[in-house]
């Protein structure tokens, strides 16, 4: 990966809709590069997935959120690994991070409703073997996420002419 | 009843009001216009800065300041001209706090001239030059740079015009309106002819930071040419601070004492919020500023491109955030072009004529927007330009 492979993630980090011909023009190349270098970022999946980022809340369907502490044993050969990956597999966990300090791994859950959530902590994650206890910590409000501020749409304040 | 026009100081009234009024009054009229009209940021102040000018504000920062500007600010803005162009001020009688580089252009001016002398102002430039310059006493003489010269002014075209009575020549590179840079070795020749006619730079570089090809080539840094150059810079474009109403005029004690003493009397001093939000944006400002310049850059080449392919010629600009296209070929002068583009196509654009006689032919583009603004603008631009030719050819009205 070069600068000119860097600069391409930036500008599609920020924004994934950018067309091929605004890239080339913003970082000064030809279209067709352009393209071949996305394509190749995406076969390394460097470029991992293309999404949006939706105020759910916002759109009215309500969705609970919980960020769950674990605390597990590592295992002999694999570590963490292994013990993530069974708790990754679930599609409920949409967030999962091995984290230093107090406890060990991060997990963000989605549910319907906040018994849904408790419910798949107390019947999946905590029976996991290895682990050692749960933390179930619920969302209350989002006010950031992902480097965006939701509720924040600030206007643009400037006089529409000025010298 | 009284008669103000009886009253009113036949100075002030032989002053034109700017052109760009005009415009500012049909546009705000207007709905789903993009504008590209703007002559600052799209960015807000970075947080850093505005919670650092809180934080101020907490802690009862509320008073005067000394009249020169926080001694503190003073240091970190000789500390910053020396990093950036090893050109090396004293901060407690050379540097000056100013309520942006507005009032300094203005202090400058003021503290130099006599009635009759001669400010050579080479055009287009920003609008305030010349009225300043009317105001303080002294006559503007316009230099009319050449759009084949991407309107660099040339040692040439300044000697031209010197008179016994020329005192003092501005300079303002990078440039608003026409984003043009010039390099150290054009400086240089200048630089001669300033010397040998014993005249005053008064340099206003307050988009220094905004070059995108090649340094920046601070005026003041060139050899012998620290004391015969009032540096006028500030803080609005480079850290997106417009609002802040703060800059800095730098040069020879004499000077700057003089300018001084009409600031401390008109001015007091700049206001302390914005000199401590000042004094955060010089020492963590870095990084931000930066990130919104590569950003610009960006924009720069998204619109060069984009005005090239629909036909529309224009010189490539090395620095501030606008594009001066010609629109000559269109065969409309530039308020009709503006006037039209605003009400057929809704772009707002600043007719060039505003910036100087010679900026007559072309508009400025501002490309401090969003991408999908600058895009969307561009593809209007497209279809009205289409539809000029189409109807120049079929003498459709």
């Amino acid at each position: 990966m070069d600068k000119k492979d860097r600069e391409i993630l930036e500008l599609l980090e920020n924004n994934s809709r950018l067309r091929y011909e605004q890239i080339a023009a913003m970082l000064d190349m030809d279209q067709t590069e352009v393209e071949n270098r996305v394509k190749e970022l995406e076969e390394k999946r460097l470029i991992v997935k293309y999404h949006s980022l939706i105020n759910w809340e916002k759109a009215g369907q309500e969705t609970v959120s919980a960020l769950i502490e674990v605390k597990v044993t590592p295992q002999r050969g694999s570590g963490f690994d292994d013990i993530a990956e069974r708790i990754y597999r679930f599609p409920e966990v949409k967030t999962v991070y091995l984290m230093s300090g107090s406890y060990d791994i991060s997990v963000l859950i989605e549910g319907k409703t906040m018994k849904e959530v408790a419910f798949f902590v107390a019947t999946k994650l905590a029976t996991v073997e290895e682990v050692q206890g749960t933390a179930t910590h619920f969302v209350l409000k989002k006010y950031k996420q992902e480097g965006v501020i939701l509720e924040d749409k600030e206007d643009d304040r400037r006089l529409v002419i000025s010298p | 009843m009284i008669n103000w026009t009886d009253k009113l100081s036949p100075q002030v009234k032989s002053i034109p009001p700017s052109g760009i009024r005009r415009f500012f009054d049909l546009v705000s009229e207007m709905k789903g216009v993009i504008s590209l009209g703007v002559g600052e940021p799209d960015f807000v102040t970075p947080w850093h800065v505005r919670e650092a000018c809180i934080y101020s504000l907490e802690k009862g920062y509320t008073m005067y300041t000394s009249n020169w500007g926080l001694l503190e600010l003073r240091e970190e803005i000789a500390r910053h001209l020396y990093n950036n162009y090893k050109v090396a001020y004293e901060p407690r009688n050379e540097v000056l706090v100013t309520v942006g580089v507005s009032e300094g252009m203005d202090l400058a001016l003021r503290a130099l001239l006599a009635p009759g002398d001669e400010v050579l102002v080479p055009e287009p430039c920003y609008v305030s030059y010349a009225p300043c310059t009317s105001m303080a006493g002294g006559t503007p003489v316009p230099i009319l740079t050449s759009a084949e010269n991407d309107f660099r002014v040339t040692a040439a075209e300044i000697k031209e015009k010197i008179t016994p009575k020329t005192k003092v020549i501005i300079l303002s590179y990078p440039n608003n309106p026409t984003g043009a840079t010039i390099s150290r070795e054009e400086l240089m020749e200048i630089a001669k002819v300033v010397k040998k006619h014993d005249l005053v730079v008064i340099s206003d570089e307050i988009y220094d930071k905004l070059t995108y090809e090649g340094e920046h080539t601070c005026f003041a840094s060139l050899p012998a040419m620290k004391n015969r150059t009032i540096l006028l810079n500030g803080f609005s474009k480079a850290y997106a601070m417009t609002g802040w109403r703060l800059g800095y005029a730098c040069g020879h004690p004499e000077v700057i004492a003089h300018m001084t003493k009409i600031h401390q009397y008109t001015m007091l001093c700049a206001p302390v919020t914005a000199q401590m939000a000042a004094l955060e944006a010089l020492q963590n400002g870095t990084d931000e500023m930066l990130k919104m310049v590569a950003e610009y850059d960006r924009r720069r080449k998204l619109v060069l491109k984009g005005f090239s392919e629909i036909g529309l010629s224009c010189f490539e600009p090395k620095g501030a955030f606008y594009a001066f296209p010609s629109i000559k070929n269109t065969g409309l002068s530039s308020e009709e072009f503006a006037e039209r583009l605003l009400m057929e196509a809704k772009v707002a654009t600043v007719p060039g004529s505003v910036f100087g006689v010679n900026g007559q032919g072309h508009i400025r583009c501002s490309y401090a927007a969003s991408v999908e603004n600058l895009t969307e603008a561009i593809d209007r631009m497209d279809k009205f330009l289409k539809k000029l030719s189409f109807c120049g050819e079929e003498a459709c009205g």
